[in-house]
């Protein structure tokens, strides 16, 4: 995972690169939520364009940083998706709260 | 008679779950599955598993068993515990259900395995344990009309 703070934007700008199953998300949720607190961010945004396999424990990672971000304040984007997540995040119906953007398929 | 039979056991650490998926994965192989297909059976099999550290022994050590079995073109898995077991399988199987709300989990677990695998079964007595069987067909794809074997049978199919 790479996380980077965008201080003019206010933006928190986190790139997923690993599988996210519920031991990745653990220690995900922990990091997120420390850089969330320390920055106040308006907006979070997740980077999935790197993230190759996603299980339901993303769907409940992903929610509790839009409800961290909607306490603050702040909103929670999700961009690159894959055509894999995006089947996963639609069952769930929380693509209807959280915008979220496609992956842009190359060539 | 099965075409391929494998057994793995591990124990219950979060970090077995990557290992659990591939190595079903590798398993699964030889039926020579899509990429969607093979993303089904991982996401299937992470389900189950994280479900056996989570709620079966609650972050307790145990053991976990999977079970795998080609014959023809259907892998068959068989993921168990001898953890707490289920309370109530068919509110189990309900989307957004879950025990561990306060641990971050969706309750969508059983709702992706019935929705990528054919056939779901739950097997759980309280206090006992836990097994699921599950079953995929995989589809057969086109034959390269290049392929030796394909040939040498004059391509009849
Ligand atoms: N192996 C298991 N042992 C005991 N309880 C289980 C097991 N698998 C599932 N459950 C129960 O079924 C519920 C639903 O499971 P699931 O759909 O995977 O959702 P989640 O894991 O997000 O709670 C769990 O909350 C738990 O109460
Ligand atoms: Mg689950």
């Amino acid at each position: 995972m790479n996380i980077r703070y965008e201080k003019e934007d206010k933006q928190l700008i986190v790139e997923i690169t690993e599988e996210i199953d519920h031991h990745i998300a653990e220690k995900l949720r922990r990091k997120v939520d420390d850089e969330i607190t320390r920055h106040m961010p308006r907006k979070t945004i997740f980077d999935f364009s790197r993230v190759t396999f996603m299980d339901s424990a993303g769907i409940g990672m992903i929610i509790g940083r839009y409800k961290m971000m909607r306490l603050i304040g702040g909103s929670l984007e999700i961009t690159n998706i894959s055509a894999t997540v995006r089947r996963i995040l639609e069952m769930s119906g929380i693509n209807k709260i959280i915008p979220m953007e496609d992956k842009k398929e190359v060539g | 008679m099965f075409d391929n039979e494998m057994k793995l056991e591990f124990i219950s650490k979060s970090s077995n779950e990557a290992f659990a998926r591939i190595t079903v994965a590798a398993f699964a192989s030889s039926l020579d599955p899509t990429i969607e297909e093979l993303a089904d059976i991982k996401t299937a099999v992470s389900e189950a598993v994280t479900n056996c550290i989570i709620h079966a022994y609650e972050g307790e050590e145990g053991i976990i068993k999977i079970k795998g079995r080609i014959i023809k073109n259907t892998i068959e898995l068989e993921i168990s515990d001898t953890g707490r077991g289920i309370e109530n399988v068919e509110m189990a199987r309900k989307p957004l259900y879950t025990t561990k709300a306060n641990l971050e989990r969706s309750g969508m677990g059983f709702t992706i395995m019935e929705s990528f695998m054919d056939e779901v079964e739950i097997d759980s007595v309280l206090g006992l344990g836990t097994k699921i069987i599950m079953k995929k067909k995989i589809k057969k794809h086109l034959v390269n009309i290049e392929d030796e074997e394909f040939a040498s049978i004059g391509g009849v199919g």
